[in-house]
């Protein structure tokens, strides 16, 4: 019998300790197709993050670094210059990337380092129990934003597709969405075409992932999607942000 | 190689890329600028990669990658900047990954200043980071020595598989010597690193490589701590040094370690020029510390007295009580904030105890 569907090789074959209705796995599998795909698996190393995706090193079945709490394009640099000829990729999500390690990654981003990195953003922390996050939306209730996040008290949310496609070292940036098969065949385009940036020398790459939490959201997987599409799109516009031509 | 005149932060940098080391990830702080500035200068002329990062945090995080990836890489920094650093620096040990940290100490705490200190020998031998972890500590003494030691931590660092620190105050980093730098290692010659990030096929012949410290089954995680601390007990064996001169009869013992010890041996040797027997022990290794070299001065009957004198309020000085455990009194003698004792403020101390005796 033909096998028309299966588990990419890149992913390996154990349970994810994400939640019911999390996008995590989504995201997972298809970067691992693309992984697959490229036939790059061989020579590729990835660096996990801080947050839900920690446990990613046990989950994508190619070498991998664990770093500490937003560190992972730092991490991804000593990789990278160490190893050139390795495709390095970064898996991090808004908290990790938007908060305690945007340094991080401004800079690796502005050195144009030769690196991959996904971003998941669903606006909350998840790992730690729904805690406000950088990326949270004005009047969104969290566990840290009890009365709804007051960006006169806490801030605005950030956009960082739009902030780092500012800077001249980044060759990809694209925000996708995972909310609906559609846009999830677009977020696979997407990823691929980072990851191609990054084998054909040309830069640093981004894909903001627009992600959902159900579990900490308090919604239902659907209603979650749903909410993703009519709150977070028109906050963070979907698109290709920087792309640097041949 | 020649014998030419270089400044000890020099002398690192050219030592280290001599061991192999190619990957340089570094911050500017004041006073160990001489390591990044040579490094910029030389890696790229022998295929290395020199990285100004944005930060400390950074900088530790790129060679724990580096590291991880399975090259011969370090940072410097100074009191501060090893402070950002120490994060990273604990994940590497979690991680076990071989590297070198050359902290050249400056007077703190905070801000501080920027003259030379030992202020720092508690953060660097009791860990500053978080968990049940050591660095192996070494405390050169010299231009020579620093750039001898360098090799030496580069090759403990892979053995172990752990962070080694190199401890320099301002005066060793900044001050000129004649040095020989060692011979250069081929680079085809370092150990080999299986164990390393490099790319994985099944069936390759290596289990995937998971660099990782993160252990969230307890009886893992102690099982991991119990696997350091059999490392660091062996460590701690064979790996201890000092250097001893003039204790086979010294009534009087002074113990102080890298620049401090330079001025000290003056003063014992001028202490010796006035009939009082001095000796001095000077820890080579901070971590481990050289519990031994105490013990054979104490059980050769004639010390009276372990005067440790530290560029800092008094660090050391519990290692070397812990090392007598009472069985001679251990005063402490020390300036800080980068005020050094003079030979004469040494001698000084040395009279005083002689006439207490």
């Amino acid at each position: 019998m033909a096998v028309v569907f299966k588990r990419p090789d890149s992913l390996n074959d154990i349970p994810s300790h994400y939640c019911p209705g999390c996008t995590h796995g989504i995201v997972h599998r298809l970067v691992a197709e693309c992984i697959d795909e490229l036939g790059i698996a061989g020579k590729t190393i990835g660096v996990a993050p801080v947050g839900c995706a920690v446990l990613a090193y046990n989950y994508f079945a190619v070498d991998m670094l664990e770093a500490a709490h937003g560190r992972a394009p730092a991490v991804a640099t000593g990789v990278k210059r160490a190893r050139p000829d390795n495709f390095v990729f970064t898996y991090q999500g808004d908290g990790d990337l938007a908060a305690i390690g945007t340094a991080e990654i401004v800079h690796a981003a502005t050195r144009g380092e030769k690196i991959s990195v996904i971003f998941i953003n669903n606006g909350i922390f998840g790992m730690t129990g729904g805690q406000m996050a950088p990326t949270t939306l004005p009047g969104v209730v969290t566990t840290t934003s009890p009365y709804g996040r007051d960006v006169s008290v806490n801030g605005n949310p950030i956009r960082m597709s739009e902030m780092l496609s500012t800077l001249d070292g980044p060759a990809y940036i694209a925000r996708v969405s995972v909310h609906d098969v559609p846009n999830i065949v677009k977020a696979k385009a997407a990823i691929k075409k980072s990851f191609q940036t990054q084998l054909d020398g040309k830069g640093f790459s981004m894909v903001e992932v627009l992600s959902s939490c159900p579990t900490n959201w308090g919604m239902a997987p659907q209603e979650a999607l749903d909410w993703l599409k009519n709150n977070m799109i028109p906050f963070y516009p979907l698109g290709v942000y920087k792309e640097v031509q041949d | 190689m020649a014998r030419i005149l270089m400044k000890g932060n020099e002398a690192i940098a050219e030592a280290a890329i001599q061991a192999g080391c190619r990957f340089f990830f570094g911050y500017p702080i004041t006073p160990q600028n001489q390591i990044p500035e040579y490094m910029s200068r030389r890696l790229p002329q022998v295929g290395g990669c020199y990285i100004q990062s944005e930060s400390e945090l950074a900088a530790i995080n790129m060679v724990y990658g580096a590291a991880g990836a399975g090259a011969r890489c370090m940072t410097s920094s100074s009191s501060p900047g090893i402070s950002l650093k120490q994060e990273g620096i604990s994940y590497i040990a979690g991680a076990e990954l071989p590297c070198l940290i050359v902290n050249m100490m400056r007077g703190g705490p905070g801000l501080g200043g920027i003259q030379p200190s030992q202020a720092d020998y508690f953060q660097a031998t009791r860990g500053g980071g978080n968990g049940d972890y050591r660095l192996i500590v070494l405390a050169p003494g010299s231009v020579q020595e620093a750039a001898t030691l360098t090799g030496k931590a580069f090759d403990l660092a892979d053995e172990y598989r752990m962070p080694v620190m190199m401890l320099g105050d301002g005066f060793l980093g900044q001050m000129m010597e004649p040095v020989e730098i060692p011979e250069g290692v081929d680079l085809k010659d370092l150990p080999a690193k299986p164990w390393a990030a490099q790319g994985w096929t099944p069936g390759c012949g290596r289990e995937r490589a998971v660099i990782n410290s993160l252990y969230l089954d307890p009886a893992s995680l102690e099982k991991h701590n119990q696997h350091l601390q059999e490392k660091y007990d062996i460590i701690s064996a064979k790996e201890a040094s000092a250097v001893c001169e003039y204790t086979e009869d010294a009534e009087i013992i002074l113990t102080a370690y890298g620049t401090m010890a330079r001025i000290v041996k003056s003063a014992v040797q001028l202490a010796r020029k006035e009939g009082i027997k001095a000796g001095l022990i000077r820890p080579v290794t901070l971590w481990p510390f050289p519990n031994a070299a105490f013990n054979k001065v104490l059980e050769g009957g004639n010390t009276k007295v372990i005067l440790t004198v530290e560029m800092s309020m008094g660090q050391m000085v519990e290692d070397v009580r812990l090392a007598v455990e009472g069985r001679v009194p251990t005063p402490f003698y020390g300036r800080t904030g980068g005020m050094v004792p003079s030979t004469e403020d040494v001698l000084a101390e040395i009279r005083r105890l002689k006439e207490a005796l």
